[in-house]
């Protein structure tokens, strides 16, 4: 566990070349030609592939949450609030959070993969040596990519997420349809989302510079390239965990 | 033992030279260098590549660089396109000096030095055509017939005509070599890096990889520079030969002088390949 420390001591040193990449992927954006056809791609393999498994993650949480208050609100007679609760902590929390986290996972390690096999053959190196700028052509189309697909993903995850939450209200606790769908409308305010998307911009663009960030960096053959994807896998969840914690506290300061 | 910065003498007979008697650029007294290194230092955290390198680079010579695995002939050539930076010292490529320039400023010097790297570095993801058209898009060679015509005119000098569609990984490691060499000089560069172009090959793509560098160097009159640990390479085409030796380049000479030289290693590299050579490190 020691060899964990370390990793993490100096994932936690590099946040500073991480923000710098940021900053120059940034850059990049506001540089004519936009990339775009790099861009689409990115949109494509990130965004549009990981559709499925977020949408079954979000249907089940939300019916698992609903199992849980339905039983856990019945001492105190409110389980026909059930939904509102359902609903408000998949919108703030749970949908950005795991939608963040899965894809993080799945997509993150893909990019780490992809980058770092190219920059231990000297791919990497060749695209400078040809006349162009890795930030540009590599690490600027995923963030751009990350961060339109994990908020889009994230508000069909609190569709699917409420969607089954109101189902299971319905089935266990007894009210109308109608009235589980109203008390989550009624209950779930446009700040709530914005909550939720604001979380889950940031997640997307910093899950991608940090996938970039590793891959850039890996060095040490195929081996290396299998030990750096792993990693990503953890900064990437850590890093969306710990902001989450401080993100929700700052927009809770501004909002309620 | 020669210096770094002794100029090269006459090499032994030009057999290969077209023109029979005609000097070879390097040769012509007052040849100014197009490349220089002084004094140029390298370190990698604690561990130091290079403590004090210097060499030069003539304009139309092949100089051959050998020297151990892991003694920094790459990071050579990295350097001197800018893709690794210097700790000290001085780096001059056609006038400029390369330590200093900024990312944006290499790239006219990236459009004269064009580097062929070990594994050819191709971009999986690209086909043949697209990876050759990578620099000409990023240079703006011109249209996209202007492009294409490229295209298959380098496919054609590496004797490779028509794998545009194919993609790298459908390909030899000779022949994904040669299509790298094709994306190195598809831009017209005046020098020509090739980092140990015939490591891994059979000795038919060997023999065949030494006739391009070769042939490159003839028809289009390059500089080359070659990283090279096969003695065939060195003496088929080299006309200096440069080791890279204890953080420095020990030895900068014709061939014949490496043969006769004082540095034991040296002769022993020359004479008897590189097979004893990793356990004199
Ligand atoms: N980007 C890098 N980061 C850290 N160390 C490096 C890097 N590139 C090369 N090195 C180290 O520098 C030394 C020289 O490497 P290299 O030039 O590739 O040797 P070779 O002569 O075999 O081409 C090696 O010990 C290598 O580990
Ligand atoms: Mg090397």
């Amino acid at each position: 566990m020691s060899g964990d420390e370390t990793t993490f001591e100096r994932f936690f040193g590099s946040l500073g070349e991480v923000f710098l990449l940021f900053g120059r992927a940034v850059r990049e954006i506001f540089r004519r030609p936009f990339e775009t056809s790099l861009t689409v791609v990115q949109l494509e393999q990130g965004g549009v592939d990981s559709w499925s498994i977020t949408m079954l993650t979000a249907a089940f949480t939300g019916m698992v949450m609903a199992s849980q208050f339905a039983i856990g609100l019945e001492p105190f007679g409110a389980s026909m609030y059930t939904g509102k609760l359902v609903g408000l902590g998949i919108v703030r929390e749970l949908g950005p959070v795991l939608t963040s986290l899965l894809v993080g996972g799945r997509v993150g390690a893909g990019f780490t993969a992809e980058i770092g096999s190219m920059a231990v053959t000297e791919q990497i190196d060749a695209i400078r040596a040809l006349g162009a700028d890795p930030v540009r052509k590599l690490v600027t189309p995923r963030v751009v990519a990350m961060t339109i697909s994990i908020p889009l993903l994230t508000i069909m995850a609190d569709l699917i997420g409420c969607a089954g939450g109101i189902l299971i209200t319905v089935a266990e606790v007894g009210v109308t349809f109608t009235f589980a769908t109203e008390q989550m409308i009624q209950t779930i305010w446009v700040q709530d989302l914005m909550h939720g998307l604001i979380k889950s911009c940031f997640f997307g663009s910093i899950i991608a510079t940090i996938a970039c960030w590793n891959g850039m960096r890996t060095h040490g053959g195929t081996e290396g390239v299998g030990r750096a994807t792993t990693e990503t896998v953890v900064f990437t969840s850590v890093t969306i965990l710990v902001s989450d914690f401080l993100l929700t506290r700052a927009l809770l300061a501004i909002y309620a | 033992m020669s210096s770094p910065h002794e100029r090269p003498r006459p090499r032994r007979e030009q057999a290969a030279d077209g023109a029979a008697g005609a000097l070879r650029p390097h040769q012509r007294p007052g040849a100014e260098p197009i490349i220089q290194f002084r004094n140029v230092r390298k370190a990698f955290g604690r561990q130091v590549v290079y403590e004090d390198l210097s060499l030069d680079v003539f304009p139309g010579e092949t100089l051959t660089i050998i020297g151990g695995s892991g003694q920094g002939k790459s990071v050579m050539l990295k350097l001197l396109i800018g893709l690794l930076r210097a700790d000290g010292g001085s780096i001059q490529a056609f006038g400029q000096e390369v330590t200093t320039l900024a990312e944006r400023d290499l790239l006219h010097l990236r459009s004269k030095v064009a580097m062929l790297f070990q594994g050819a570095a191709l971009f999986d993801s690209m086909s043949v055509e697209e990876n050759i058209k990578y620099p000409l898009i990023e240079h703006g060679w011109g249209t996209a017939a202007e492009m294409d015509q490229r295209v298959d005119e380098v496919l054609h000098m590496v004797d490779m005509p028509g794998v545009q569609k194919k993609k790298p990984s459908e390909l030899s490691g000779g022949m994904r070599k040669r299509v790298g060499l094709a994306r190195a000089i598809a831009i017209q560069p005046e020098v020509i890096l090739y980092d140990e172009p015939t490591t891994g090959l059979d000795p038919i793509n060997v023999r065949r990889i030494n006739g391009l560098i070769l042939s490159l160097q003839q028809r289009l009159g390059v500089t080359s520079v070659v990283v090279t640990h096969d003695m065939d390479t060195v003496f088929t085409v080299t006309d200096r030969l440069a080791m890279v030796y204890e953080k420095r380049i020990a030895f900068a000479g014709t061939p014949e002088e490496a043969r006769n030289a004082e540095l034991r290693y040296l002769r022993e590299f020359v004479q008897g390949g590189w097979g004893t050579l990793d356990e004199d490190l």
